[in-house]
Order: C-alpha cells, then sequence, then structure tokens
C-alpha cells in the first residue's frame, strides 16, 4: 500500500475507534451536546424577554431567540472541542498511544482519528442544537444554498478550535489539566456577538468583542441564517479559522512527535 | 561456543541516551541472535525502560547503532516497526473497548484484512484464554487478563522480535506462570523475545542470555549458569544442636563460614537440589547430626553487591 492509502485507512482505523468511544463514554458525550441546549433554553425562557427588549422597539422574546442561536451554535462549537481535549488527554495518559507510535502505521493517525471523529460529533450536537431552537420558534430565512454555507461555516470553524484542543489534549499533563485548559473557549461567544449586540458593551470590551475570531463567525452564520449584514465578517471569519487551524496543527504535531518522558 | 552463528535479531553499539544532563545509558552493546531470548536484569531507574524504548523506535538515541531484525531503527523505522510487537511497561489496552475490538483494530493497523483479522484475533483470544471476556469492555477486566491481552495485541502481526518491559510486574504468581509459558511458547514458534526484569529468578527461567544494567553501564553479561557462577551469594546455613557437631561438620566440609555463637554454618552451594543431597550425604556419612537447614538462593542483591562491586551497607561483610 502507498503512503497515502495507509493514511486513509489508519485514520478510518483510529475514527472507528473514536466512534466506538464516544458511545462508550455516552456520559461525556451527551453532556457535551446538552451543555448548549441547556443555555439556550436558558438565554431563551429565562433572560430572553429582557434581553430581547434591548434588541429595539419591537424586540421580545421570540426576536432573542433569532439573536442568540447563532451564539448558541457556536457554545455548541466550544464545547466539542473541550471534549477532544479530554479525549486526546486521556488517549495520552494511557500507554496504548506508545504502542501506536511503535506501530508502522500513518503516524498522524491518531490525531486525525481524533479530528475526524470530534467533527461528526460536533456537527451532530449542531444538529441537535439547531432541532431543539427550530421546535421552540427559530425561523431562519436562508435558502439551502445559505443554510450549506452556515454548516460549511460552522464547520470551518469547528475543524480549527478541534485542532487546537487536540494541541491543548496534548500539552495537558493530566485530564483535568485538558478540561480546564479551554474552558475560556466556552465563554468567548458570550464575550463578542453571541448573546447581545457589541455595541452594546463598555469601550474596552466593545473593541475586544469585535476583534475576537468568535464574533466575525457568528455574524456571518447569523447573516446566512437570518439575511442580517454579513459584509467583511466572512472573510475574517475565514481568514481566523484558517489561522487557528495551522497554529493548532503544527503546535500539536509538534507535541506529538517529541519523545515522551520517561 | 561452538554454535553456528546466526543473524543477531537485535544490535547495539555504543547506545547513549540522556535527559537533560542526566545520563541514563552510558554505551551500550547488545547482540541478540534469532530465536533466542535475551533478559535485561536491573534496579528501577537502571535504564532498562529507556534500552527498550530506544530499540522500539519509540524514542531516538543520542549516539550509537542499532539494529532490530535487520534494520536500522533510526534510518528505517517503520522497517522495524513493521517486524516487531512491544508490551510496554504500561499496559497499553484501551478501557473503552472490548477484548475483541482492541484486538481488532491492532489488525487492522497492521493491514491484515478483516476476514484475516477476525481469524487472528479469535486465535489469539483463545490461545490467551481470553475468549470467554471478549465481548466485555476492557475496563471490566482484571489486571492479569488486561496483561495477556496487552501481549497478544503486541503479537497480533506476527512480529519476528517482540518487546516485553517488565511482563510480569505487578502479576500474581499464577498469571505471572501463565506469562512464562506464553514466552516460551513464542519463542518454540522461533521468536526472538527481548524483556527486562527486575526478577533474577524469571530471567533465569526464561532466558538464554542475561544483561545486568546498572546506572546506564551494562556490568555483566553471559548465560544464566556463567552469572550464577559469579554470584558468591548462594549458601546453604546448617544449624547444630552442640558445638561438637559444628566442629565436626566443619571438619568434614571444609570450606565454609562457621558462627561459633549460632552454632551455624554457611556452606556455598547454588542451592539445587542434588549438591543438597550430596552435602547431607556427606554429614550422614560422618553420623553428624544437623539440627537444621536453610537454603539462601543468590538474589538481585547479590548479583548486584558481586558485579557492581558496592559495599553493602546493611550487612556485614560475611569473611
Amino acid at each position: 500500500m502507498s503512503t497515502l492509502s495507509y493514511a486513509v485507512a489508519d485514520s478510518a482505523t483510529m475514527l472507528r475507534r473514536q466512534l466506538r468511544h464516544m458511545q462508550r463514554y455516552l456520559s461525556m458525550t451527551l453532556m457535551l451536546i446538552g451543555m448548549p441546549i441547556v443555555f439556550l433554553l436558558l438565554f431563551v425562557y429565562v433572560f430572553g424577554g429582557t434581553l430581547g427588549a434591548g434588541l429595539g422597539p419591537a424586540g421580545g422574546r421570540s426576536e432573542y431567540l433569532e439573536f442568540v442561536t447563532p451564539g448558541v451554535l457556536l457554545i455548541a462549537v466550544a464545547s466539542g472541542a473541550i471534549g477532544t481535549a479530554i479525549s486526546v488527554a486521556m488517549d495520552m495518559t494511557e500507554g496504548i498511544v506508545a504502542r501506536f507510535k511503535t506501530m508502522a502505521i500513518f503516524r498522524p493517525s491518531v490525531l486525525t482519528g481524533h479530528v475526524l471523529g470530534s467533527m461528526i460529533q460536533t456537527m451532530l450536537s449542531l444538529a441537535v442544537v439547531m432541532a431543539v431552537a427550530l421546535l421552540i420558534g427559530f425561523r431562519p430565512n436562508a435558502t439551502p444554498v445559505e443554510w450549506v454555507a452556515a454548516a460549511g461555516v460552522l464547520a470551518m470553524i469547528t475543524f480549527a478550535l478541534t485542532w487546537l484542543c487536540v494541541a491543548f489534549g496534548l500539552v495537558a499533563k493530566t485530564v483535568e489539566a485538558a478540561s480546564n485548559l479551554p474552558q475560556p473557549l466556552v465563554f468567548l461567544p458570550f464575550l463578542g456577538s453571541g448573546f447581545v449586540p457589541t455595541d452594546s458593551m463598555p469601550t474596552g470590551l466593545r473593541w475586544f468583542a469585535e476583534y475576537q475570531p468568535f464574533t466575525p463567525v457568528i455574524d456571518t452564520v447569523r447573516g446566512l441564517l437570518l439575511g442580517t449584514a454579513i459584509g467583511n465578517s466572512a472573510v475574517i471569519a475565514v481568514a481566523w479559522c484558517v489561522g487557528i487551524a495551522l497554529v493548532g496543527y503544527l503546535w500539536a504535531r509538534r507535541l506529538y512527535n517529541r519523545d515522551p518522558v520517561r | 561456543m561452538a554454535t553456528i552463528p546466526s543473524r543477531p535479531a537485535i544490535a547495539a553499539a555504543g547506545l547513549r541516551k540522556s535527559f537533560g544532563d542526566q545520563v541514563v545509558l552510558d554505551g551500550i552493546d547488545l547482540e541478540v541472535p534469532e530465536g533466542t531470548v535475551f533478559a535485561l536484569l536491573g534496579p528501577n531507574g537502571a535504564g532498562k525502560t529507556t534500552t527498550v524504548h530506544i530499540l522500539s523506535t519509540l524514542i531516538g538515541a543520542d549516539g550509537g547503532q542499532v539494529r532490530v531484525a535487520g534494520h536500522d531503527v533510526a534510518r528505517d523505522p517503520d522497517a522495524v516497526r513493521a517486524a516487531i510487537g512491544v508490551t510496554g511497561q504500561l499496559t497499553a489496552v484501551d478501557n473503552l473497548l472490548t477484548g475483541e475490538e482492541n484486538l481488532l483494530v491492532m489488525a487492522d493497523l497492521r493491514h491484515l484484512g478483516r476476514r484475516e483479522g477476525r481469524r487472528r484475533a479469535a486465535e489469539l483470544l483463545e490461545q490467551f484464554d481470553l475468549t470467554e471476556a471478549a465481548q466485555r469492555t476492557v475496563a471490566t477486566w482484571s489486571g492479569g487478563m488486561r496483561r495477556r491481552l496487552d501481549l497478544a495485541m503486541g503479537l497480533i502481526g506476527d512480529p519476528r522480535v517482540v518487546f516485553l518491559d517488565e511482563p510480569t510486574t505487578g502479576l500474581d504468581p499464577r498469571s505471572r506462570r501463565t506469562m512464562w509459558q506464553i514466552i516460551r511458547d513464542l519463542v518454540a514458534g522461533g521468536v526472538t523475545v527481548f524483556l527486562t526484569t527486575q526478577y533474577l529468578e524469571e530471567a533465569d527461567e526464561l532466558a538464554d542470555r542475561i544483561a545486568l544494567l546498572d546506572h546506564g553501564r551494562l556490568v555483566a553479561e553471559g548465560t544464566p549458569d556463567e552469572l550464577k557462577r559469579r554470584i558468591p551469594g548462594g549458601h546453604i546455613r546448617l544449624q547444630f544442636g552442640y558445638p561438637d557437631g559444628l566442629e565436626a561438620a566443619t571438619r568434614v566440609l571444609g570450606e565454609a563460614v562457621r558462627d561459633d555463637e549460632a552454632l551455624t554454618l554457611q556452606v556455598p552451594s547454588d542451592g539445587g537440589v542434588k549438591s543438597i543431597r550430596a552435602l547431607l550425604d556427606r554429614l550422614e556419612d560422618a553420623s553428624i547430626e544437623v539440627g537444621g537447614l536453610s537454603i539462601h538462593t543468590p538474589d538481585l542483591d547479590d548479583v548486584f553487591l558481586t558485579l557492581t562491586g558496592q559495599p553493602d551497607k546493611e550487612k556485614e561483610p560475611a569473611q
């Protein structure tokens, strides 16, 4: 077999292993999917009336549901990425990765298996969150092309954050550390355009909110689903995703290839 | 020796490795002929695991040359990897998968094909007495079972050279015997086994050749018998009821360490049944009554005391 067919075959093997893990470690899978749903219901039904009123004279709970759904989708992405860091770290603390490294396999397949598995898990989680949002009254006006584009943007940020979290999982010495390191990612949608418009924030925070990576992604998804203005957000979102993915990938590769400490 | 020289399965020359400024391996030379068992014996921290890590391509050496199964580990690691099976000190099984799934993942990574993979997995489960538990996740298994699975996973691609890093550490005596039998069967099939152990007894049971590693250097190498001859620690301790008996026995046995207060005599011996019987026959012939007898076999302490030349701080020198 050639290197390429090894790469595909071994990544597929590792992906199957990951999918089994998700089935067996169902509590974590459910927690990762459940968290964004709890956020969605909490923000729509508890805070939604008040926050919705702040969106404008015609605002209310249903308007807030429209506004907040893209933000909650990003929470789901970040939550999935934390799961990646945890499962990578769990793998590294076991002897099995050392075994994989002494086998004639496509070396990065351990990592590509994690990334592919996490991608599938997060896309499923996004579908569930979207289904719940639709169920409680989210009414996007997107065309099929816009739906596909929105899914593409979400897949892109998932891919980027997953690689970053693979690196987090590798750099962490314990599973606990691996679950703590990426926690800030879950808060980034709050400190951006996810839950309230950025122009309602005080200056310093607003500056941060407008320039952090989640905001252009949220704005792009919101624009595609609801027809709000996208402007140059799409381009910035793509640039961020490429940048984060590249940094995460290169960092993860370096960490993975270093000699294990005795 | 008059044996026909065969191609070495493992050959290392001038192997060096440091972690930071700590020298772990300081110029190791090894040669393991095909189809033999080689035991690397040493205390914790001697560098055994590091040696296995380098020979099995997990980490690189700082200096020296290593060839495993005819391939250079630095230049052609994948060729080495295709020929070896490794069972590390940490049990390397996937606890979230069942026993069978663990083996099937290994079969897939060895690119055996679906049918052949299933056949081989079933065969190994049978051989290692794991068939009954095969459908349960490994997290529910006992330590001995996990260790056996661990070994089975290393064997799925029919490797020519097998590395076992302390394969029986932490196992109960019965599981240890099972593991020994498995290793013997492997060698009978022509596989070369490189194992590390802290137990002299284990090396003695299994190995064709033993090397002693201490502070990153090989302090001795040879067959178990060759090494034992260099270890004077083995002796038989005879207890006497009266000073007369001690006196008479000393005359009969000659070379012995005598303790007049405790009325004991230490006679150098390998501790074997034959030599004990011979010793007792000599005492019987001289009509000397022995009150009690205990056998002291050489242990790792003796080996190290003798071969590293370090003074023993706890015991007083016997001579």
